[in-house]
């Protein structure tokens, strides 16, 4: 099967809605099929990957723990929209240590996550086969 | 009377729309998304000035899913459900802004 270059755009906050969730199940679909898959979050998506989540209060599962076993399945590329960031008082500090581990680099552990402007979004996005939208 | 508002105010206008219509002894409660409107961030003088009568409210276990606990802007009060229930009590009406 050909491999195509798909990406998850993820623009809503955890947990409120259920896009967030909905977009990691539609992501480990994409890999167990070997494509080539890279997220991106902005707007409120940006939480989603925010550190120190706690979720007995609200009686939901923290799904955001699943984000560290993407790295596994070569799910490595995860671009947060600085202007996003910053617009809600965070910093990458803020987000979780994602990383993976790179086979071509003696199993070096790398981090997933990449700040860049919109700007650079925009381009990533143009290179993509397909977007798919949450 | 008491307002509760569910939505981030980077997505929808419903914190704006809440604040354009309420009285002076209204008070507010961020629930579900709405909490992001309880961190520290470029909305957060939206609330600042309710904030400091005391009047903003949000539910903690909202806040602490989404990760913001120790990014709460000032004077915002957290309550869990037992206080989500006091608050309906105390303040009459109770009005959703979802």
């Amino acid at each position: 099967m050909a491999i195509k270059k798909f990406m998850y755009l993820n623009r809503r906050a955890p947990y409120g809605t259920v896009y967030a969730l909905e977009s990691l199940e539609v992501v480990l679909i994409a890999a167990a099929f070997d494509q080539d898959v890279s997220l991106a979050f902005m707007d409120d998506g940006v939480y989603q990957l925010v550190e120190g989540q706690k979720t007995d209060g609200i009686g939901m599962k923290n799904f955001s723990k699943t984000f560290h076993a993407l790295g596994d399945y070569d799910i490595n590329q995860f671009f947060v929209s600085a202007e996003s960031l910053e617009e809600r008082g965070l910093s990458v500090d803020d987000l979780m240590p994602l990383v993976w581990e790179d086979e071509d680099d003696d199993w070096a552990e790398k981090p997933s996550i990449k700040v860049v402007p919109n700007a650079e979004l925009t381009k990533i996005m143009s290179e993509q086969d397909v977007c798919l939208s949450f | 009377m008491l307002h509760t508002v569910n939505k981030s105010s980077f997505e929808r206008n419903s914190l704006q729309s809440c604040l354009n219509t309420i009285d002076d002894s209204s008070v507010i409660l961020l629930i579900e998304d709405g909490v992001i409107s309880a961190a520290k961030n470029s909305k957060s003088f939206m609330l600042a000035e309710l904030a400091t009568q005391g009047r903003v409210y949000a539910l903690q276990g909202d806040v602490e899913a989404r990760g913001i606990s120790s990014k709460l802007a000032d004077n915002i009060k957290l309550v869990d459900y037992a206080g989500f229930v006091d608050l309906v009590i105390e303040n009459g009406t109770a009005v959703s802004w979802v």
